[in-house]
């Protein structure tokens, strides 16, 4: 049996009366590679953010391996840099050219040597397909570079898992696809992934499993056999054809 | 007295004018950042104690500031007119740059200091390392135009009796009778003043400006 990486267990969220998600329970086992859909204003980004501890849940635990992260006195910036986060738009640090980015949290986090950092980082960045542009600004790399870049960041911290906020959302047509290979690559070298997007070409190819939230519920999961094919709720068939008819075309574009 | 007698007189004022700069503009900055990180980043009490520091130096005119700690505050102690009246300009200065910096800060924070904390960063590296280098550069061309008016009003400790560039050129007008002229030459040294610094601050700005493409 699989081991469980990240665990969440009745997790719930809410601000004041607005309740985002209630009672959530999910496992991302080793290696896994976990696509979260859902309509917007779903609380899948939310969650997303409370695993990384960027927001506190109101209920419920979340482990990390055997630690329990959400317990009181947790340190979160130890928590942090071993849940890689990559945003749907970029926010790279503008200050810092490619290689910057990357480097910050190896030398200012690990607190490695610069050349230790630097070596490490362009070696994130030869990954996603950059090294080239290791010296260029963010403002001098294209949306889809930009999240490549992202993605190296986020991997540079050799994190347990890496979570994906709708990593396409804010990108040309035209520069899904750079993104969705890297991400592809990613889960074929076996790292663990938590994916919020609405790119069903990426989820029925590279997911083992897909998690269709609404309302803050999960509605449904399963393989993409079993969520595209043989849905066992008329919701789920409903969202994934209507979907698939509005992303089904930049799909087949971006590939 | 010839003319360039006449004119050096006036211009050697501008030691003092540039010496009261110097001391307001860097304290004022210093404390004037300090105070804005409590602002944004220390919580409800310091955000509403700031506010009020900010209300109440940018509500008084600077001059009465200057006559309060001179001639009230500092009796007992022997501040000089120089000291006393460049710590005041500093005074009102360090709440106009508090706001500067508080603006860049806020336009900086938010989404740039959650980035900075899901690598891994605490919250006193992500102010450090991603939120304050890009501050400084949106905070340059508002803190420009402080410079300039710190340099200016740098001109009202000559009510204290400072020997400036105003002080200066109302004695020497005063005993030739030649105020046209003396108080044209203070104009421009004035303005040659506030010109250069200007031109120097916004050399940095360019020299400091993350590259993009258009």
């Amino acid at each position: 049996m699989s081991k469980p990486i990240l665990t969440i267990k009745n997790l719930t969220k809410s601000y004041g009366e607005n309740v985002i998600f209630q009672h959530l329970d999910l496992t991302v086992n080793e290696g896994d590679t976990i696509v979260i859909i859902g309509p917007s204003g779903t609380g899948k980004s939310t969650l997303l953010r409370c695993v990384n501890l960027l927001t506190r849940p109101n209920e419920g635990q979340i482990w990390l391996d055997d630690l329990e992260i959400t317990a009181k006195g947790t340190d979160e910036d130890q928590v942090r840099q071993h849940i890689g986060m990559v945003f749907q738009n970029f926010l790279l640090f503008n200050h810092l050219t490619a290689l910057g980015n990357v480097k910050l949290g190896l030398t200012k986090v690990k607190k490695m040597s610069d050349e230790a950092a630097t070596k490490k980082a362009m070696h994130e960045l030869a990954r996603v397909g950059l090294a080239d542009r290791a010296n260029h600004y963010p403002g001098q790399l294209s949306g889809g570079q930009q999240q490549r870049v992202g993605i190296a960041r986020a991997l540079a911290m050799d994190p347990r898992i890496m979570l994906f906020d709708e990593p396409t959302s804010a990108l040309d047509p035209e520069l899904i696809g750079e993104v969705l290979e890297v991400m592809r690559q990613l889960a074929l070298d076996g790292m663990t992934m938590l994916v919020v997007t609405h790119e069903m070409g990426f989820a029925r190819e590279v997911a083992d499993r897909i998690v269709f939230m609404e309302k803050g519920y999960i509605v449904e999961e399963g393989s993409p056999d079993e969520m595209f094919n043989h849905p066992r709720f008329p919701r789920t068939r409903e969202f994934l054809w209507k979907i698939t008819e509005l992303y089904g075309k930049k799909d087949k574009d971006a590939e | 007295m010839d003319f360039s007698q006449f004119i050096s007189y006036i211009a050697s004022g501008t030691v003092y004018t540039v010496g009261v700069t110097l001391i307001a503009l860097p304290s004022g900055l210093l404390f004037g950042t300090i105070l804005a990180l409590l602002y944004v980043y220390g919580g409800k009490v310091a955000a509403r104690l700031m506010n009020l520091y900010s209300t109440i130096f940018r509500g008084i005119p600077p001059l009465v500031l200057l006559f309060i700690l001179f001639f009230a505050v500092t009796k007992g102690i022997n501040l000089s007119a120089f000291w006393a009246g460049s710590l005041s300009l500093g005074i009102v200065s360090s709440a106009y740059q508090m706001e500067i910096v508080r603006g860049a800060l806020l336009s900086v924070s938010g989404d740039q200091l959650m980035a900075a904390r899901a690598v891994g960063l605490s919250r006193l590296q992500a102010i450090r390392n991603v939120v304050l280098p890009q501050a400084v550069r949106l905070a340059i061309p508002p803190w420009s135009n402080e410079a300039a008016i710190v340099i200016k009003d740098s001109s009202l400790v000559y009510a204290l009796g400072v020997p400036e560039i105003l002080r200066r050129a109302q004695l020497i007008g005063a005993s030739s009778q030649r105020y046209l002229l003396a108080y044209m030459s203070a104009a421009v040294i004035y303005f040659l003043l506030v010109f250069g610094t200007t031109k120097i601050l916004t050399m940095l700005e360019k020299k400091l400006a993350i590259p993009s493409n258009p």
